[in-house]
């Protein structure tokens, strides 16, 4: 063993040459990989595939003895899904969740996460920890809270708007506000893991650049517009593309605020997959919508990638 | 994964300006107070409400400190909503889901980064495929699983799909690459075996980047949800997110002060947890960029 181990050494990094790669060395790779494949198998890409091969079939509630028996539809689903108002509204509240709330995500962190980095000196952890704090803690629990914070009559937000002598609207009852508030809810979410990857890629540009752009004259403003963003684009293009499939899979939210009302104006993908499949039982149906969202957010990736990055 | 793997810590403004910068910044610093107000308020304004007994809601004008502070609400939780037992379940499920990433995923980032075998690529393209799958997919086909393997409504089902995740591969085979290959080297020509080189050797240099990986694991899979929520039909199988999120939805959904409560006791580990280890946790987030 320790032989051809030597000679692979010995070519400073390079992938192996010489001598055949022997089933010994394969049985110790797969010794270590097989408990993580055999789980991931079956719990994690095996689903995937079974999912697509479910939203052919009405899978039912009945099925669920013998899912093998179940009835294949064909295409039935996906052509039921195009003639659903209820999953095009669903997309379509998704997609206003999505436009809405990822670039203000972004852009909250972004201003954070240069404060902390250029423009402040002290107290950077306790700034840092505060920000991210939501980002920690349970949708649930935030939610929960949040309802109580945006309740028309004992809500902290109305009473300081009645204190200011304005009477504060209902804003989850409203099919206008509710969707915004659960975007300002987002926001102040997940506005500090954007900033936390922020800062780590704000450290990563060398100070010189700073230095060369002040030799030259640029202002605060100036540094942040061209050396900053610049040199910070792949990780803003990284965070884009986290955030949007992340904010694509709304579902909490609505679930506890609002139910995906009023009158199915806060009603997302996932949550109208999930009355599909676990209140209506119609799980071949539910899996045709999963698989949308799926392709949704593959497309959605894949875009963000090819034209941002060539952009640059 | 990106540009984004310098550490947090920031290189010092040249001499000359520091000072007198520091003067000229005092508008930054207000405004990101405000903004921590903003971030906090919400966590104090829980913390508040959950103290405050039910009549007191329904003052006028409303009252921001509690006027009679009672742990009445955490009673009843306690009492009449088996929240000591929402509370085990969380915290088993957790747990065992963290050992299972914190043994499993080291393993195949070893082998991912360091040794040499026949269907390598094929795993690491598997691992890197399934990164970008919304969550929802496998929920209906595990919960077909699940019920077919008699398992919907106890710990194994709520664990099995959760004891391994990319996440974990990613963290750790980023960090096993940086190892020194004489490291390893060394072990073998003094004659140990792959696994005792990979236990005596790797796993110790190691422990940090398991510490992250732990930490992150437990905190999502004590924040889970949607799939717990399929899972535990039965109330005795409740994590603290679905049984928090079912009276918020129910029965109990205009009784704010016992909510409050519930989300204390759902945050509170978790701020321990953080603040304790807060370090680790935003800079494993920094040097992935994944949240788990």
């Amino acid at each position: 063993m320790t032989a051809p181990a030597l000679v692979r050494s010995n070519v400073a990094g390079r992938a192996p040459v010489g001598p055949r790669r022997g089933w010994r060395q394969d049985l110790i790779g797969w010794s270590f990989a097989a408990p993580f494949v055999i789980l991931f198998g079956i719990f994690l890409a095996l689903p995937i595939i079974a999912a697509f091969a479910l939203s052919f079939t009405s899978f039912g509630l009945r099925d669920l003895d013998n899912p093998i028996g179940t009835t294949v539809v064909g295409v039935q689903n996906y052509t039921d899904l195009l003639g659903d108002p209820k999953f095009w509204k669903s997309l379509g509240n998704t997609i206003y969740f999505v436009v809405v709330g990822v670039p203000l995500t972004l852009a909250l962190g972004l201003v954070v996460a240069n404060a902390l980095s250029r423009g402040i000196t002290r107290f950077r952890t306790v700034f840092r920890v505060g920000y991210y704090l939501p980002v920690i803690t349970s949708i649930v629990a935030i939610a929960v809270v949040w309802r109580f914070l945006l309740n028309p009559d004992v809500g902290l937000i109305n009473i300081l708007l009645s204190n200011l002598g304005i009477t504060g609207p209902n804003w989850l009852a409203s099919s206008t506000l509710a969707m915004p508030s659960i975007i300002a809810m987002a926001v102040w979410r997940n506005l500090g893991f954007a900033m936390v990857v922020f800062v780590a890629g704000m450290q990563a540009i060398p100070a010189m650049l700073y230095e060369a752009a002040s030799i030259d004259g640029a202002g605060r403003w100036q540094a942040f517009r061209y050396v900053t963003l610049p040199m910070l684009r792949p990780t803003i293009l990284f965070m884009l593309v986290i955030t949007t499939i992340g904010y694509l899979q709304l579902f909490e939210e609505p679930f506890v605020m609002t139910d995906g009302g009023p009158l199915d104006a806060t009603l997302s993908v996932t949550m109208y997959m999930y009355q599909q499949g676990f209140e209506f039982f119609h799980q071949g149906y539910a899996s045709a919508i999963a698989y949308v969202l799926f392709v949704i957010v593959a497309i959605v990736a894949f875009l963000q990638f090819k034209f941002l990055r060539s952009e640059a | 994964m990106t540009a984004v793997q310098a550490r947090l810590a920031t290189p010092p403004l040249p001499a000359g300006q520091a000072g007198q910068r520091a003067l000229g910044r005092w508008w930054i610093y207000l405004l990101l107070s405000f903004g921590i107000l903003l971030m906090v308020g919400p966590f104090i304004w829980m913390v508040l409400g959950s103290l405050k007994t039910p009549g007191e809601f329904l003052v006028s004008p409303p009252t921001f400190l509690p006027a009679k502070p009672t742990t009445d609400n955490y009673i009843r939780l306690f009492d009449e909503l088996d929240f000591p037992r929402f509370f085990f379940n969380s915290s088993l499920v957790a747990l065992v889901v963290t050992a299972g990433n914190i043994i499993f995923c080291p393993m195949l980032g070893y082998a991912l980064a360091k040794l040499q075998w026949r269907g390598k690529r094929p795993v690491m393209a598997l691992v890197l495929a399934t990164l970008m799958v919304p969550a929802g997919i496998t929920l209906i086909p595990n919960f077909v699983l699940m019920a077919n393997l008699g398992l919907v409504n106890t710990y194994p089902g709520l664990i099995l799909p959760f004891l391994v995740g990319p996440f974990g591969v990613f963290l750790t085979r980023q960090f096993m690459f940086g190892i020194p290959d004489e490291l390893i080297e060394a072990a073998r020509i003094d004659g140990a075996s792959e696994w005792r080189t990979y236990w005596q050797v790797v796993m110790p240099i190691t422990i940090p980047v398991l510490a992250t990986l732990g930490i992150l694991t437990f905190l999502a899979s004590w924040n889970n949800f949607i799939y717990p929520l399929v899972m535990a039909q039965e109330p005795e199988m409740y994590t603290l997110p679905v049984a928090l999120a079912t009276f918020a939805t129910g029965d109990h959904q205009s009784d704010n002060g016992m909510l409050m409560a519930g989300s204390v006791v759902l945050v509170i580990p978790v701020l321990i947890i953080f603040i304790l280890f807060q370090r680790w946790i935003t800079e494993g987030i920094a040097t992935t960029g994944l949240k788990g």
